[in-house]
């Protein structure tokens, strides 16, 4: 650009040229620092409203779930209004059907997280079972509660602990695939040439070197599949219905905590609601537990 | 011609001094015409040449030349990944290697492999040696002990880790883990070992302990050792091949090799004039 072209332009519009109208450069920075502090101030209130709630649901459940919990809770078994009942059954119930469901669920998760990540990686079988896995994850659980109903309550004629079991572990499975996957592939490429290249079948590799390798991020998918079962209400309505009767049979119905909290929260009776409580407490501090495990051991790695 | 080459090879890397010239000994491995294909794309053209046994061959030439290519071939890693194939004949011991009845996990128990990132298994010290052992030999508690000691002693890190040998080998630093998965090779004792840059990743010293842990296997181990450092080459090798685009453009004796090379393309390389 020459200089008579240069001399001939506004100085102002030219960069690296002489100030520009200071009036309208102030203008701006005026309204550049009022848009920067209204989008901050929403942000902070969008945080603090989400916040206030958080405090207020776990504030509330903590004063009302101690204020019910009692040694009385963990030893006696649910029984009719007014005569000190606990929840023993249904932690119980709770804890074999989420058990059960872990142990079903696991394996299978883990085999197909593993065909996806070491098998099949980007065939098209393998994009449509990825691609029906994460619908899986996000499916509303009534729905396969309602599924299960439909393939084990109805045909083996009545609700069980089974069926319940059943469906929680058709919910930790895609939870299970996804984790298996992620972390198989996080694995370096040259690990498992290393592993071939010794003149080991991909089978050893996968079982003896990737898995292990892959171990905390996979117990860690595992413990986040026990947590969201553990709270889970909607599949077990269907399935394994409840039972305010001391039963370890999974032929027949069979308590949990969630089912319980739903059906003695609604309840008229003081000492039910307060039971309730107790139950949403506990299962909170559990899935808590497991969240801060899976988080601890995931950091460890 | 020949005389000025050399001068202008000297001049340019005064610091490399290639060994002194032996004779090279008789092929443990030779490769005749091959051809090797990523898919459509021809990554080795027609290469011929052998790996003198009991030697140490260095593989030289700019990125993406087809050096690592070649080395993978030895051992079938190519196998791993459909759309790649090799067409051509690779002898061990006379036997085509790229035949469709070979076993692939005993030749690569005869053909082992170091690669450029260290890459110990999460298991202790003791068990990423065994690992390799146990999956072609039953040897008792006390055979297997033996074993591991005489490969980590092989490999010069049996002193740094034999009061550790049961801690996690993820521990080790990043040249320890380097000579222990040397040592997790030979603990297979195969014939000949592939390393694909080893050293690339290490810091000097670590670099040369690797070196001289290459001049000590060469007594038991045919070598093929791929590097982009010159200097390596001219330490480590009796025999260097030149790769560009694919084709093999010289292979000789080291000190031929960076004394009087016949090629202009190859005097140019080693004199840092491209790559």
């Amino acid at each position: 650009m020459s200089a008579t072209t240069h001399a001939a332009l506004p100085k102002a519009s030219l960069p690296g040229g002489p100030a520009k109208n200071q009036a309208v450069a102030a203008a701006l920075g005026r309204r550049r620092r009022a848009t920067a502090l209204t989008v901050k101030l929403a942000c902070y209130a969008a945080t603090g409203i989400g916040l206030a709630l958080l405090l207020s649901i776990l504030g509330t459940l903590f004063w009302n779930g101690f204020t019910a919990l009692s040694p009385r809770v963990f030893t006696e078994v649910t029984k009719p209004p007014g005569s000190d009942g606990g929840l023993l059954n249904p932690i119980i119930g709770s804890l074999i059907q989420a058990g059960i469901g872990t142990l079903i669920g696991t394996p299978i998760g883990l085999l197909v997280g593993t065909y996806l990540a070491e098998y099949a990686k980007a065939s098209p079988l393998a994009n449509a079972v990825r691609f029906v896995s994460d619908i899986l994850l996000s499916a509303p659980s009534i729905l396969i509660g309602l599924f299960v109903y439909q393939i084990l309550v109805v045909p083996f004629g009545g609700f069980s602990g089974w069926a319940g079991s059943v469906a929680l572990a058709i919910i930790v499975i895609p939870i299970v695939v996804r984790t298996t996957e992620d972390m198989l592939r996080l694995l370096p490429d040259t690990l498992r040439e290393a592993v071939i290249g010794l003149g080991a079948p991909k089978w050893k590799m996968i079982t003896l070197v990737c898995w292990r390798a892959a171990a905390s991020g996979i117990v860690t998918g595992v413990l986040l599949a026990v947590a969201r079962v553990a709270g889970e209400t909607a599949p077990l309505l269907f399935t394994s219905l409840g039972n305010l009767n001391w039963s370890l049979s999974l032929s027949g119905p069979m308590s949990s905590l969630p089912i319980t909290i739903y059906s003695y929260a609604g309840s008229p009776y003081q000492d039910w609601i307060a039971l309730a409580w107790a139950g949403a407490l506990i299962i909170t501090l559990g899935v808590l537990g497991l969240n801060i495990a899976a988080r601890t051991l995931l950091r460890r790695k | 011609m020949s005389a000025s080459m050399t001068q202008t090879a000297t001049d340019a890397m005064p610091g490399l001094q290639a060994r002194s010239a032996e004779t090279l000994n008789p092929a443990r491995i030779s490769v005749r015409k091959l051809d090797f294909y990523y898919g459509d794309h021809k990554a080795l053209k027609s290469i011929d040449f052998d790996l003198p046994d009991r030697q140490v061959t260095g593989m030289i030439g700019p990125s993406g030349c087809g050096k690592s290519t070649l080395l993978r071939v030895l051992n079938r890693m190519y196998s791993l990944y459909p759309g790649q194939r090799a067409t051509g004949e690779v002898l061990l011991d006379g036997k085509n290697i790229l035949d469709d009845d070979v076993d692939i996990n005993a030749l690569r128990s005869r053909v082992g492999m170091v690669f450029q990132k260290p890459t110990p298994f999460p298991m202790t010290i003791y068990e990423n040696i065994a690992f390799g052992i146990r999956l072609h030999e039953k040897l008792s508690k006390a055979q297997m002990d033996e074993r591991i000691e005489w490969a980590l002693t092989r490999a010069a890190i049996w002193g740094e880790v034999k009061d550790r040998l049961n801690s996690s080998a993820m521990g080790l630093s990043g040249g320890q883990q380097q000579r222990l998965c040397i040592a997790r090779t030979i603990a297979v004792r195969p014939e000949v070992i592939l390393l694909d840059e080893p050293t690339s990743a290490l810091d000097p010293i670590s670099t040369l302990k690797i070196e001289e842990l290459i001049d000590e296997l060469k007594r038991d181990f045919t070598i093929a050792i791929v590097t982009h450092n010159m200097q390596q080459a001219a330490r480590c090798a009796d025999q260097v091949a030149f790769f560009y685009l694919g084709e093999l453009i010289e292979v000789a004796p080291a000190e031929e090799m960076f004394t009087a090379p016949k090629q202009k393309k190859t005097q140019e390389y080693i004199t840092g004039r491209f790559g």
